[in-house]
């Protein structure tokens, strides 16, 4: 087999990237480290090139791209149901946030909206998730900081969240679940009951994290005053979520731009601010979210209406000609989707923007003159999932 | 007092040999005990897990197999290492711990041996690990290890001061320095003038035990000093190039370490192999006595593990802070007024 001028050109253009890396932080005093894209500290593939003057970062850069799996232009040889179970991949540990945004897209662009019980469900789906994905941090946080305790806690605790989730969807990890115009299938006989429980579970890990871990010291030591970004470096680097909230910057989009086919407005709820901007007032805030969660899945597990979980749709989706952006508070931050679509079976042009891949880009800023040890912990508090950096 | 075991008389290389033998058999068991107990078990239960099931009995012979798997590994060096200084690092480290086991006193007659010096030789030879902690840094050529040996030679200005000062407040209360000693001296002591309970020198050196056993957390790495080996940081530190039978030396050497130290813990503030109520010149007190130093032992191990799991870990400049502001002169503050309390009483 014969290796054709492209093949050699790729390979070509690959080694002399990687190189370019590696000879921009070379220098002769000093020392180039790099943290992955196997390292335990970077919950995936994600390689850190971390040019170090004794223990102390000089310069430090986040290279992603060794997870990409091209789902924008695979959405483009998918027809519309077939969408979600693609994205359920992109943040691992919230599937069904992924879906949510996608779906409220076409239905968008379809003009139908699914009936009051499917939006309260696919609400209180969408706060499971992210309960599970927050509550991971909780655990993960404490693990790289070397307090492994609380990581299993937080794994003991997550599987009642997870539990409930794969009693209502048959799946545990990515549910596809969602459908344009509602909701699979309804919801199993006792699980209303059963999620109040978990949802209690999950406010004792809250009070076990805050004793055990927000408390210490050591922690303390080792995140306050630790990574702090300011509000404006915030938003110029397109940070949301809870890494926004902690720079003091009050912006929910489940409260300030909800998109129609969620029901957040049934329940009483509030949106937790930290004026630090450091590690742990990301860390602080995360927790004080995850309570509200809480709080919300069981106000509305109280408040599912009567009525069917599927509106009118036909068999076959089609979806008329247009274009339509739709943006979620998504446990990483603000996830949105960009659908462009030509009255065709399969959507004309994905875009996808995920949360992680603008958080972690404030790395190179919030890195520089820290320690090692530092970089750890600004990375744990940034907290990105790799799927969502990479798509 | 180690010529006569059980009264039997045995000539110089018969002494040698067993002395060898027990050292030899007790390490390896030490370790395998620690390491069930408190890092398999313990844990597990602290952590709301169920700890290894099926190897054994309830599980209890998981690390015995896991030891035996680490022999059946292949045994890597890389290509840019420096061989010798690589392959002798392992035995440096479990060198020192060897040696720390010389002066342990198990018994009124249970000593390899009685040195006059004795925890000033504890205190001098477990240092030395250090130096095959920054030989494997070194010599694997590779950053994380060169990163994670130089901070545990950093960790070791930091704490051996501290460590050294706390066992002198001890050293002072009992007038000597040999370890038997110590343990006479508290076999001895009368509280209140009460002399039935002796004095564990845990009531009167209380600020000494408490510097002593941090300063032992982060002789032996662990959380929350475990800096030279933090896995999310430096990815296991010097050990990282390590497989097989050499990273077993440096496994063999932490816990048969931590050991040794909960025993010099033990035998300096918590009395040692002496029980109340049995005569320390009697023949039982050689029986009774490893069995005390057991059981003492495996309490200050709970206290070392109970802080290994439950906390998170320092920063390095941190330590050394902690170490230079609160430990050192806290250390010289109770030497001092020891000093003054043992000339004025």
């Amino acid at each position: 087999m014969t290796v054709t001028d492209s093949q050699k050109m790729a390979y070509v253009a690959a080694q002399a990237a990687d190189a370019r890396v590696n000879l921009q932080f070379e220098t002769e005093d000093g020392m180039t480290l790099n943290m992955g894209p196997q390292h335990p500290a970077t919950h995936g593939t994600l390689r850190i090139v971390a040019q170090l003057d004794g223990e102390q970062v000089v310069r430090c850069e986040p290279i992603p791209g060794y997870m990409h799996r091209g789902y924008e232009k695979l959405c483009e040889v998918r027809t519309y149901p077939q969408v979600t179970t693609l994205i359920n991949r992109i943040d691992w540990l919230g599937s069904f946030a992924n879906e949510v945004p996608f779906i409220l897209a076409a239905e968008k662009l379809m003009d139908v909206e699914a009936p009051p019980r499917a939006q309260v469900i696919r609400t209180i789906l969408f706060e499971l998730s992210r309960l599970g994905n927050i509550s991971l941090f909780l655990g993960d946080l404490g693990i790289q900081l070397g307090g492994i305790t609380i990581g299993f806690y937080a794994f003991r605790d997550r599987e009642f969240v997870l539990n409930q989730i794969e009693a209502a969807t048959g799946g545990r990890f990515h549910p596809n679940f969602d459908r344009i115009g509602g909701l699979k299938d309804d919801l199993p006989k006792g699980w209303i009951a059963e999620t109040h429980r978990a949802m209690d579970r999950m406010r004792r890990l809250c009070d076990e994290f805050e004793e055990l871990v927000l408390g210490n010291e050591i922690f303390q030591a080792r995140t306050r005053g630790i990574g702090v970004i300011p509000a404006d470096i915030a938003t110029s680097y397109g940070m949301s979520g809870a890494n926004l909230r902690a720079t003091g910057v009050d912006w929910d989009l489940r409260r300030d731009a909800c998109p129609p086919g969620l029901s957040y407005d049934l329940a009483d709820w509030k949106v937790w601010t930290h004026p630090d901007g450091d590690s742990y007032a990301r860390t602080w805030v995360r927790l004080q979210e995850v309570r509200e969660s809480t709080h919300i899945v069981d106000q509305l597990l109280d408040s599912i209406p009567a009525g069917p979980i599927m509106a009118k749709v036909p068999r076959i989706i089609k979806v008329p000609e247009g274009e339509a952006w739709v943006a979620t508070e998504n446990p990483l931050g603000e996830m949105g989707y960009y659908v462009v679509s030509k009255g065709d079976l399969v959507p004309f042009r994905v875009k996808i923007r995920s949360a992680s891949f603008n958080n972690i880009s404030v790395v190179p800023w919030v890195t520089r003159g820290v320690f090692v040890p530092d970089v750890i912990t600004i990375m744990a508090s940034l907290y990105f999932i790799l799927g969502d950096i990479d798509r | 007092m180690s010529e006569l075991i059980f009264a039997i008389e045995l000539a110089y290389w018969q002494q040698t040999l067993i002395k060898v033998l027990v050292a030899a058999v007790l390490i390896p068991t030490t370790a395998l005990i620690l390491g069930i107990v408190f890092l398999f078990k313990m844990m597990s239960w602290m952590q709301s897990r169920m700890g290894p099931q099926e190897a054994g009995p309830r599980g209890l012979l998981q690390l015995a197999a896991d030891g035996l798997k680490f022999l059946q590994k292949e045994d890597i060096i890389p290509d840019r290492a420096d061989r010798f200084v690589f392959k002798a690092a392992p035995v440096v480290v479990l060198a020192s711990t060897f040696l720390t086991y010389v002066i342990l006193p198990a018994g009124p007659d249970l000593i390899i041996e009685n040195l006059p010096t004795g925890i000033f030789f504890a205190m001098a030879v477990s240092s030395l690990s250090v130096v095959g902690v920054l030989m494997a840094g070194w010599s694997s050529s590779n950053k994380y290890a060169l990163m994670g040996g130089l901070r545990a030679g950093g960790q070791l200005i930091a704490y051996e001061l501290p460590l050294i000062l706390a066992v002198m407040g001890v050293v002072i209360q009992a007038g000597s320095l040999s370890m038997q000693d110590i343990v006479w001296a508290q076999a001895d002591g009368s509280m209140f003038g009460f002399g039935g309970l002796g004095l564990p020198f845990v009531i009167t050196q209380i600020v000494a035990f408490f510097i002593f056993m941090v300063a032992i957390q982060a002789e032996l790495t662990q959380p929350p000093f475990d800096m030279p080996v933090a896995e999310s940081e430096v990815v296991g530190g010097f050990h990282v190039e390590y497989t097989g039978f050499r990273f077993l030396f440096f496994f063999l050497g932490e816990f048969a370490t931590a050991f040794a130290f909960a025993a010099i813990a033990a035998t300096l503030f918590l009395g040692g192999w002496w029980v109340p109520g049995i005569d320390p010149n009697s023949a039982l007190a050689n029986i009774v006595g490893p069995i005390a130093l057991f059981v003492k032992i495996m309490v200050v191990a709970f206290l070392i593990f109970w802080f290994r799991f439950t906390y998170p870990r320092f920063r390095e400049d941190q330590l050394q802070r902690f170490a230079w502001k609160y430990l050192i002169p806290l250390a010289l503050a109770n030497i001092t007024i020891t000093g003054i309390l043992v000339v004025v009483l």
